[in-house]
């Protein structure tokens, strides 16, 4: 039985921050959380009916009032701004790196089509490379997808990587990230797109940079003798 | 466990209570459909700015002209509304009855003048739902929220006229007096409110 | 109309009996209507808790055929064999959700406690409109029917989950369901006359028929939180109905409110959806938070902790509500600045609920607890609310939602908030005023064997869910072994499917005493709680117009344990003692 409160080992370069905020959430409710509780028990043992009891009659606590709400406010007023900063980063557009790598996700029921710019390096020719529920990038380099959707609503979920994002039919959003590590990791959509919904899995393959580089140069050679 | 069940209770209300319920009623029921129209008005709204090459300027595919003297006769129906009101607070029956008459006719009118404006744009080729989904002026996105606002409008007049038939006929009873004609103002409410809703809803399809 | 007759007389002069019809079937005394609700709220929600079952079994058991050769009653088209099929699945997860909310959750807060408590807390005879009151039932039924139908249409029932997104729910060519999305948003269009009739009359009962000396802040706590949900349904629901409605267009004439293809647009549907969807789950709290203030209160013979405060948050939530709804939005693609907007309004939220929290373990503070059923699902509430509000604060944070949107994380935060929040509290409102409903005592004994078993299966159910959607478990998934990082939590997924059907399984002990209480439970007098509230001035259950007399309000509804006095309770409508030396009671006094 797997009943972790830690986040599973993050990839990307905004992971980290990330998870962070996820810790100090996590801290700060678990204590709020076990401070209630065992004072509401408490008060349950100790207060108990008994021979002869009798309640106080208190019709509450101006003071205690002001002091509650005040700190209540205070921290939950501190986590929103916390979390500004690490929400600019990853979805501002103002942030997105200025030199990422770009590809396109389509999502369609019940498949991931991604697409890389073939030899003449532009997007959306005709001499594009397309991968089938596998998106290929390379390692610490920013990436920019453009996410899009032929039909209905999908969300482009990279677990490890702590990416999510809709991808709407009639629109392109656009998100970035960057992976830290090589490897293969799930892709998952996060949003109930029909009855294959759940086999709608796919994989991230992150390559070395010259692994990277090789793959896509012999995929854009491909591409052009296909044409 | 035996009830103790009685046909009717006297209801007449304790001073202070109970007074103005039905028009606290009417009131808390108009708020309701304020949000109603807003839902639809705001996705009009939404559609519009989002796609405006689905829409055309005022004017050039509907009956602006028309639909003004339509609103007018709106404005007269409410205010012979007010009349009819008015001629009850006095205790004048006679006039609540000819006033109301005068009400239910023009809000007929209204609703016949709108049927046949659906009619002459249908006929145009102007309806809610297209099977060429292109863009064009008089798109889908146009019909369809023309025809659900003005529509769902006059689903709500002609509900109010039927009310209106009621309450008439009530005061061709004599049912209203001066001191008990609670009916008269809360559908007076009413129909002041579907007057209220039609010009804004002019206003943003016709003349914007 | 002098005011010195009481409606005892017309009554005396007037005992006939309007027939069985007339009396139980279509009745407008509101305690019947109440009852009404009571039926139909019930027998939807133990569908879906049915439909639950069968969730958790194909999550728990993978791919197995349904136990009990359950599989034979449903057709080939849903579980061929008993195994599940994936569309099939999509459809229980729509339809528990659809059922739950509307048809059980609602009729419950509203229908049920509503015009249950309204008339009786403030003393007046029945409600503003008594034959609206009994249109606003009857449509609950006639909607319930469709929605029922819709299993049994060729390609079953809705599919697109309780929150419809558009594109998916425009088109049968997306889900495979034609009929049965036409038939949901047909239910839904009806229901919503149901809980604007309602609540209209609500709101008017209220703010018109109070008693003398009923002034705001002497209405008990139960009536507020109806009051302000009145008002939520009032504004909230119409604009529901109005996407609906747009909704259904597309889907039969083909219009394109909602459909790329023809320029509209998905994401509207998403703002008017949670626009009155945030709304939508206040309405579903906010009179829990009612029943619980009540029972704790009374049950440890102490005022509320802070009644100003209470009323002030029940309103500060009901206005802050309008303004949250882009958080369930914030992975939809929305302008970041937005999005930090909606992050900060819903965390300001979380302030009143606090406060609320607070001051409920502020009124055990020193009580003298009585622990009675009602209480133990008044504190279960609390207890549980705690957790569901606190995992809200991983969801209101926009960035960390990004890993947790559509995990089970937000299945354990509503589940928490609307199982151990608002079902708990139902539980702490049906044993606590059943009494007043039916004139017979609840049994303790299986009340709280129910309570306990039910408290810790529903934990056992659903906290685990948390780590699942920390692991990265999607929602609405039929089948999480496709993904191999989720094979590992196959066998939490069966540990909490075991867990609900233990939950789902003890809640027979709850019908079991409703039932068994109705007819053989202790007979109850007018006031078995000790309780202050006027609906406890009046006989169990109560007659026909409900008090001979109009009660006259003297003070609030939580004086008990007043010092000096013999009693520890004081109700509202009791005289005014002389000696103290004032017609009303003296000076507050405030706790340190």
């Amino acid at each position: 039985m797997n009943l972790s409160w830690i986040m599973p080992e993050s990839v990307s370069t905004f992971g980290p921050a990330l998870d962070n905020l996820y810790y100090i959430i996590l801290v700060i409710t678990g204590i709020v959380f076990v401070v209630t509780e065992v004072v509401l028990v408490y008060f349950m043992i100790k207060y108990r009916h008994k021979e002869g009891r009798k309640a106080t009659y208190i019709e509450g606590s101006s003071k205690a009032e002001w002091i509650w709400t005040s700190a209540t406010a205070v921290i939950v007023m501190a986590l929103a701004i916390y979390s500004k900063g690490i929400w600019d980063t990853i979805r501002h557009p103002d942030m997105f790196p200025v030199d990422a790598y770009q590809l396109n996700v389509t999502a369609k029921q019940y498949e991931w089509n991604a697409t890389y710019a073939g030899l003449d390096g532009q997007l959306g020719t005709s001499d594009d490379i397309q991968s089938r529920n596998q998106v290929h990038i390379p390692v610490d380099q920013p990436v920019i997808v453009n996410l899009q959707s032929e039909d209905v609503i999908h969300s482009f979920f990279l677990p490890d990587l702590r990416v999510k994002h809709d991808a709407v039919p009639g629109r392109v959003w656009p998100i970035w990230f960057e992976a830290t590590q090589t490897g293969e990791f799930p892709l998952a959509c996060a949003e109930l797109c029909g009855l294959g919904h759940y086999r709608m899995g796919g994989t991230l393959i992150v390559h070395s940079k010259e692994d990277f580089d090789s793959w896509l140069s012999e995929m854009q050679i491909e591409a052009e003798d296909d044409e | 466990m035996s009830d103790a069940v009685t046909a009717s209770i006297d209801r007449t209300p304790e001073p202070g209570m109970g007074v103005f319920n039905k028009k606290l009623g009417m009131w808390v029921f108009l708020l309701s459909e304020v949000m109603f129209f807003t839902s639809l008005i705001g996705s009009y709204i939404i559609l519009r700015y989002a796609h405006p090459d689905h829409f055309a300027a005022p004017g050039e595919l509907l009956n602006v002209n028309l639909t003004a003297a339509n609103t007018f006769l709106l404005i007269c129906s409410s205010v012979s509304m007010v009349k009819a009101f008015a001629a009850i607070q006095q205790g004048d029956l006679k006039g609540l009855q000819r006033w109301l008459l005068a009400t239910i006719l023009m809000g007929t009118a209204f609703v016949s003048v709108q049927a046949y404006e659906y009619i002459m744009l249908a006929h145009e080729g102007f309806l809610p739902a297209l099977a060429d989904y292109t863009a064009h002026a008089g798109g889908p996105l146009y019909g369809a929220t023309f025809y659900v606002m003005t529509g769902f409008h006059g689903a709500h007049v002609s509900l109010g006229v039927l009310a209106l038939i009621f309450v008439y006929i009530r005061a061709l009873r004599g049912e209203y007096t001066v001191a008990d004609h609670e009916g008269v103002e809360v559908i007076g409410l009413y129909w002041h409110f579907v007057d209220l809703v039609w010009i804004i809803l002019f206003t943003i399809v016709y003349l914007i | 109309m002098s005011s010195d007759i009481s409606m005892g007389d017309s009554h005396s002069e007037d005992h006939h009996d309007l027939g069985f019809i007339r009396t139980y079937i279509f009745s407008t005394d509101h305690k019947m209507i109440a009852k009404q609700f009571l039926v139909t709220s019930l027998l939807f929600l133990a569908l879906g808790g049915m439909l639950a079952a069968m969730i958790r079994w194909q999550l728990g058991f993978p791919g197995q055929p349904l136990p009990f050769n359950l599989g034979a009653i449903l057709p080939d088209t849903m579980a061929p064999g008993g195994i599940i099929l994936p569309e099939f699945y999509n459809s229980l997860v729509t339809m528990h959700a659809t059922f739950m909310v509307f048809f059980a959750l609602m009729p419950l807060m509203a229908g049920v406690f509503g015009n249950l408590l309204i008339p009786l807390q403030i003393g007046a005879d029945d409600m503003a409109f008594p034959r609206i009151n009994m249109l606003s039932f009857w449509i609950t039924p006639v909607a319930g029917a469709i929605m029922l139908a819709s299993f049994f249409v060729e390609g079953g029932a809705a599919g697109a989950g309780w929150t419809s997104y558009a594109p998916l729910s425009t088109s049968g060519e997306w889900t495979g369901v034609y009929l049965g999305q036409i038939l949901w948003l047909v239910s839904l269009i009806v229901l919503g006359f149901s809980s604007i009739t309602g609540a209209l009359n609500y709101v008017t009962t209220v703010i018109a028929m109070r008693a003398p000396g009923m002034t705001w802040f002497r209405v008990p706590l139960a009536t507020w939180s109806l009051f302000i949900t009145a008002w939520l349904l009032l504004l909230a629901i119409p604009i529901l109905t109005g996407g609906l409605i747009l909704l259904l267009l597309d889907q039969t004439i083909g219009t394109a409110f909602f459909r790329p293809e023809g320029s509209g647009e998905p994401l509207m549907w998403q703002h008017i959806f949670w626009f009155f969807g945030h709304p939508e789950v206040y309405i579903l709290i906010l009179p829990a938070m009612g029943f619980v203030s009540e029972v704790i209160a009374n049950r440890s013979r102490k005022p509320v902790f802070g009644y100003h405060s209470m009323v002030v948050a029940i309103v500060a939530i009901a206005f802050l509500g309008w303004i949250v709804w882009g958080h369930h939005m914030f992975q939809s693609g929305m302008n970041p600045f937005l999005g930090m907007s909606f992050m900060a309004t819903t965390v300001v939220i979380a302030v009143p609920s606090a406060i609320k929290t607070f001051n409920w373990i502020g009124t055990l503070w020193k009580g003298d607890i009585h622990f009675d059923t009602p209480l133990l699902h008044a504190v279960s509430f609390v207890a549980l609310f705690v957790i569901g509000g606190l995992s809200g604060i991983f969801l209101a944070s926009a960035p960390v939602d990004i890993y947790l949107h559509d995990t089970y994380f937000i299945v354990a935060h509503l589940h928490y908030v609307l199982v151990g929040g608002s079902l708990f509290g139902i539980f702490a409102g049906i044993t606590f005023w059943y009494p007043k409903m039916f004139g017979r005592m609840m049994n303790e004994t299986l009340g709280k064997l129910h309570w306990g078993v039910s408290f810790i299966a529903y934990n056992l159910a659903f906290f685990p869910m948390h780590n699942l959607g920390v692991q990265g478990m999607m929602r609405r998934i039929y089948d999480p072994n496709q993904y191999e990082f989720l094979q590992s939590l196959q066998s939490t997924n069966t540990f909490i499917s075991k867990s609900v059907f233990v939950f789902v399984s003890v809640q027979v002990l709850f019908a079991i005493n409703f039932f068994w209480s109705m007819r053989k439970g202790k007979k109850a007098g007018d006031n078995p709680w000790d309780s202050n509230g006027l609906e406890w001035a009046c006989p169990s259950p109560p007659p026909h117009g409900n008090f001979a007399e109009i009660p006259i309000v003297h003070r609030g509804p939580y004086e008990y344990s007043y010092p000096g006095r013999e009693q520890d309770f004081w109700p509202q409508n009791e005289a005014p003692v002389e000696s103290f030396g004032a017609s009303t009671k003296p000076e507050h006094e405030h706790g340190e």
